[in-house]
């Protein structure tokens, strides 16, 4: 792409005075400059005093604004259902019977069970075909190749909703529609996301290696699952919990392909808690609040085991994108 | 000398790399991405074209398509609930998107500068993120229910009286827009990385020349890493087109009959409707077509003002 080195901003311009202008240009005289360095000196301690004592104060605000609902959330699930709403942190009346009544009045156990099958099949199917995908589009060079991958990066671009309704219809006359397949079996073929970020990782790689392995004779399979795929491990890593957490919390799929309660995956059993014990009438919000804290529970402990995986793999889809 | 030497041995390791591809190795790669190939056939390239067929028909999934040439498209017109819902997505998407860029970068530089505990706030942060959308949806109707939500008791601390963020149709949606900011944690992590890659001497070079910080922040943090800010920007716009879970928990489903949700109305709702509740596969597939040129043709401004405005360290992305 076209680089404008050398370009300032257009926009803002007039709200700041010129600070930067031409750099080599002298100051008016020697004596002001060292002036004005001399009142910068003298009022720095004091305001990055302040300055720091107010970021301090920021960032502790900022945290507690986004840790508060979690523990507000969980506080809730402990209380009886008069105190639901009391907004206290510490429950006034502790008790444990919210989980025992939602175990008792929801299928939670198959639930979970639906979730875990799902969840494991796509992360594991989407990480094993992305990985052979990207491998085939960093390693070899083919005709095509470029403008394929380019139709790769492109299908990232499709909104979801263009290729629903099709979707379902093939599923359908698979007859498949009601049962959990549809919800992972779309990852056997690999997700243009995983690819691109498997790619990228695999060309980091020194093929020197590649190439010697070749030579003594490793065929093409051996070279990808026995040298590269262990190099690539962090990619891995981060591509099954990146998919892990995409399918536990996937909704809309659950909506459009599961009817029977006993199919439900979390997400659409909490919709439906939702739908009965929250504003359908029942106002049991107690029990929607515990069923929320089952449902999230599994992905705050998945992002404690894999923090590390997660923070460097965001950090990376800005900047090298 | 030695750098044509160096040139000249490049272009004989090049050539012969690439001699060395041969139609056993080309074959092999076939095989390799042929995963995706398969995939994109069935999943994405059938789809397209079939749902642009289906966009011309009448069709309820249980008796064969009829067509109708372009009446879906007439009807989507003429529709007040095509109009409420794309104007509701619009008004989510516009306000939306550049809040969260700009709450990302604040928090970001806030993270940059807190040394040793950034570790932990980045954490804190972030958490809110592995929440599922469902979940988020019931916590939006908790904690901003007008009664007995933590907002608008932590509102009347100070003397105001908060609004019916959940019954109100004027403030649904800049309740959901809040709550969504409460999962901004990747977007701080994203601008936070791109933060450390503007080299110091920059910074240093205009501190020399009596720059204070909220100049150097417009003048160099900000054009350095524009081409973050506009990857978000881009990336968030399409996402909050398509916005669908946390307002479709809160406001739609089974549940929901005591008070109008048309204020949240969104585009991907009503098109999910449409679908699969009165089972108008046409309609709904015109609909998918629609959204998909808007979306399209907003990234493409996009790109195209990034290109003008944005300064690429380096220049080969």
């Amino acid at each position: 792409m076209t680089a404008v080195e050398g370009t300032p901003p257009a926009a803002s311009t007039p709200l700041v005075a010129p600070v930067a202008e031409p750099l080599p240009s002298s100051p008016a005289t020697p004596a002001a400059g060292a002036k004005a360095a001399q009142g910068r000196q003298r009022r720095r301690p004091v305001a990055s005093w302040l300055g720091v004592t107010l970021r301090w104060l920021a960032l502790l605000a900022f945290s507690l604004l986004f840790v508060y609902p979690f523990l507000w959330l969980v506080s809730a699930s402990f209380k009886p259902r008069s105190e639901v709403f009391d907004n206290r942190l510490i429950p006034r009346t502790f008790t444990f019977d919210n989980y025992l009544q939602v175990w008792r009045e929801a299928p939670l156990g198959v639930w979970m069970l639906n979730t875990v099958i799902v969840t494991v099949l796509a992360a594991l199917t989407v990480t094993i075909s992305s990985a052979m995908v990207a491998w085939g589009f960093a390693y070899f060079q083919f005709r095509g190749r470029k403008a394929l991958f380019g139709l790769v990066v492109a299908t990232m671009m499709l909104p979801g909703a263009v290729t629903l309704i099709p979707t379902f219809l093939i599923w359908k006359s698979l007859g498949m529609v009601g049962t959990l397949t549809p919800l992972w079996a779309g990852n056997l073929f690999g997700s243009a996301f995983y690819i691109f970020l498997l790619r990228q990782f695999f060309l980091g790689l020194p093929r020197e290696l590649f190439e010697a392995a070749k030579i003594d004779g490793a065929n093409n399979w051996t070279i990808f699952v026995r040298l590269a795929l262990p190099l690539c491990k962090p990619a891995i890593i981060l591509t099954l919990l990146f998919e892990f957490q995409a399918a536990w919390t996937d909704l809309m799929r659950a909506l459009v392909y599961l009817r029977d309660s006993s199919d439900f995956t979390v997400p659409r059993g909490l919709k439906a808690l939702l739908d009965r014990y929250g504003f359908g009438g029942e106002w049991h919000w107690e029990i929607v609040v515990t069923a929320s804290v089952i449902t999230t529970v599994p992905m705050i402990v998945l992002f404690f085991l894999g923090q590390r995986h997660f923070v460097g793999g965001i950090a990376g889809t800005g900047t090298k994108g | 000398m030695t750098s044509g030497l160096l040139a000249t041995s490049k272009a004989v390791r090049h050539s012969e790399r690439k001699s060395a591809v041969s139609a056993h190795d080309s074959r092999a790669a076939w095989l390799f991405i042929s995963p995706w190939l398969i995939g994109f056939a069935i999943f994405t390239a059938w789809p397209l074209i079939y749902s642009g067929y289906l966009s011309l028909t009448d069709y309820d999934v249980i008796n064969a398509p009829n067509f109708v040439g372009l009446d879906n498209y007439r009807q989507l017109a003429a529709d007040p609930k095509i109009a409420q819902s794309l104007g509701n997505t619009l008004y989510y998407t516009v306000i939306q998107v550049p809040l969260h860029v700009l709450v990302a970068l604040g928090l970001a530089l806030l993270l940059q500068r807190a040394g040793r505990a950034s570790g932990f706030f980045r954490t804190a942060f972030f958490l809110p993120k592995m929440t599922p959308p469902v979940a988020i949806g019931i916590m939006l109707l908790l904690l901003f229910n007008g009664q007995s939500g933590v907002i608008n008791g932590v509102l009347g601390w100070f003397g105001f009286q908060g609004p019916s963020w959940t019954t109100d149709p004027n403030w649904v949606k800049p309740g959901l827009i809040l709550m969504s900011l409460w999962t901004v944690g990747s977007s701080v992590i994203i601008v936070l990385a791109a933060l450390r890659e503007v080299p110091d001497h920059l910074h240093d070079a205009a501190k020399i020349d009596g720059a204070n910080s909220w100049q150097r922040l417009v003048r160099i943090t900000i054009p350095m890493i524009g081409g973050t800010l506009f990857f978000l920007l881009i990336v968030n716009t399409i996402a909050s087109f398509q916005t669908f879970t946390e307002a479709y928990t809160a406001y739609f489903g089974s549940g929901n009959t005591t008070y109008s949700n048309d204020a949240a109305l969104f585009y991907a709702i009503y098109l999910f409707q449409q679908g699969f509740e009165y089972l108008h596969m046409g309609y709904a597939s015109a609909m998918a077509w629609v959204l998909f040129a808007i979306i399209m043709a907003v990234t493409v401004v996009q790109l195209v003002l990034s290109k003008k405005f944005v300064f690429y360290l380096g220049g080969h992305r």
